[in-house]
């Protein structure tokens, strides 16, 4: 069981951001994510775009500022499960959370903040009817154990980056390797499109465009699947094979979170915006993008300062008997955890004889 | 001179709407739709017009003239789902005065 104060979910800015503000407060945090690094929509999406709205930055690159926070929560020393979607929650007798992940990892928090922002990136399926029926049995949509490959018929669907990867790893590692793809273009990494066209000419992976999977069939297990080419249906055939594994990227699903009693208005999460921007359950906050409420912009910036109010609330919902006013940082300076403090040089009186 | 143009959009449900759209607000036809609300939030738009994610789709009804794609646009249709001859992303679309009369059908929503 992982303790702490504050569990986050969601390590996108607003997130992560949640983590400094609540170090001010001696509050210690830890974060779900379902993707494996930080930094959520930022990382995943657009890495490498220019921000222009962040204060006092006239422009930053999201992988930059994703970066930045890190630096800046580093001192209070926050704890990940990332990998892993947060999938259902229990209120105990005292007020307090326990958080399960799909993978069975269990948190206890006296608070929780949803920054889920969209939701979790789940794979994008492709619309094929049956396709559902054949999932772990013959069709994945991500590749997690690539032994499980070996010596077997594999065909790939789609163009960017992990089918071309993938296609490129599991070429040495199945019998073979089929890439379709609806484009004779592909647009992933060019050492990456140049090394399929290699494997290609070597007669290591066999590639159909333009093509695409319509149709998946078997008996209990996957055994086939139609392949229309040329988006002509007088083009199908059936291509025998184990396993077919789609990769068409991720898409935010708000998912589980949307069946903990919440109140949802617009696929987002109702909160009190005139106080602390908490759900209709006392004790689960939800800010950044993820939540909604009159006016509300879904900006980083306003995930910033959701999240800094949030944390006040969430203080005074730990330490009902204490008494709190908010200090600044230059006057009072950042201890972290880890010992180390940072604070305003003093001013050096001297004087001038 | 009123920059407004009359555009139609056929919503997910069949239902067609007439609308104004502005033409001097740097608006794309993605937004356009988002601000009648013609289809929930969260179900288009979702990576906010970066030609990011294939929620915006439409199929372009008319023989309206329309900016010619760009490479973002080509590659994250080759990924997406009910794509078709007349697909477009409506976050690559710019409101123009060019573009009066416009007729589209917002495509299904990936699940």
């Amino acid at each position: 069981m992982i303790n702490t104060d504050i569990l986050i979910i969601g390590a996108g800015p607003t997130g992560l951001f949640t983590v400094f503000e609540a170090g001010l407060l001696k509050l210690k945090c830890h974060i779900i994510d379902a993707l494996p690094q930080p930094g959520g929509q930022l990382t995943e999406l657009y890495p490498k775009k220019p921000i222009y709205d962040i204060p006092g930055f006239p422009e930053v690159l999201a992988g930059e500022l994703v970066d930045n926070l890190m630096e800046q929560i580093r001192p209070f020393e926050p704890g990940f499960t990332l990998g892993e979607r947060a999938e259902d929650i229990e209120k105990l007798e005292d007020g307090s959370f326990i958080v399960t992940t799909n993978e069975g990892t269990k948190h206890h928090a006296k608070v929780v903040a949803i920054a889920g922002g969209l939701g979790s990136f789940e794979p994008r399926k492709p619309p094929i009817t049956k396709l559902e029926d054949f999932e772990n049995k013959g069709v994945s949509y991500m590749v997690k154990n690539p032994e499980s490959y070996r010596n077997k018929d594999v065909v790939i669907a789609g163009g960017g980056d992990s089918a071309l990867d993938w296609s490129i790893f599991l070429a040495d590692v199945a019998s073979n390797v089929t890439l379709v793809h609806r484009r004779n273009e592909f647009r992933g990494a060019l050492e990456s499109v140049d090394r399929v066209k290699e494997l290609k000419d070597m007669g290591k992976i066999k590639l159909i465009t333009p093509a695409e999977i319509v149709d998946v069939q078997g008996n209990g297990h996957l055994d086939s699947v139609i392949i229309r080419k040329n988006n002509d249906p007088k083009e199908d055939f059936t291509l025998d094979t184990d396993y077919f594994i789609p990769l068409f990227g991720l898409s935010p699903k708000l998912g589980p979170i949307s069946k903990w009693g919440l109140e949802i208005e617009k696929n987002a999460i109702k909160v009190d915006n005139t106080l602390d921007y908490q759900t209709n359950i006392p004790g689960i906050y939800a800010i950044g993008d993820v939540n909604t409420y009159p006016g509300k912009l879904k900006l980083i910036l306003c995930g910033f300062h959701e999240a800094t109010l949030m944390c006040q609330s969430a203080y005074q919902r730990i330490h009902p008997d204490k008494r709190y006013v908010m200090k600044y940082t230059t006057v009072g300076g950042v201890t972290g955890f880890d010992g180390s403090k940072k604070e305003a040089p003093k001013a050096v009186v001297k004087s001038i004889d | 001179m009123n920059p407004d143009i009359n555009i139609t959009i056929i919503d997910r449900e069949g239902q067609c709407h007439d609308v104004k759209a502005p033409t001097d607000m740097a608006m794309n036809l993605m937004e356009l739709v988002r601000s009648y609300e013609l289809a929930p939030e969260g179900t288009i738009g979702v990576c906010g017009g970066m030609a990011m994610c294939a929620s915006c789709q439409c199929y372009i009804q008319s023989d309206t003239p329309l900016p010619e794609m760009e490479m973002d646009e080509e590659a994250m249709l080759a990924e997406a789902f009910f794509v078709k001859e007349n697909s477009r992303l409506g976050c690559q679309i710019p409101l123009t005065p060019e573009l009066e009369g416009l007729k589209v059908e917002l495509a299904p929503e990936e699940i």
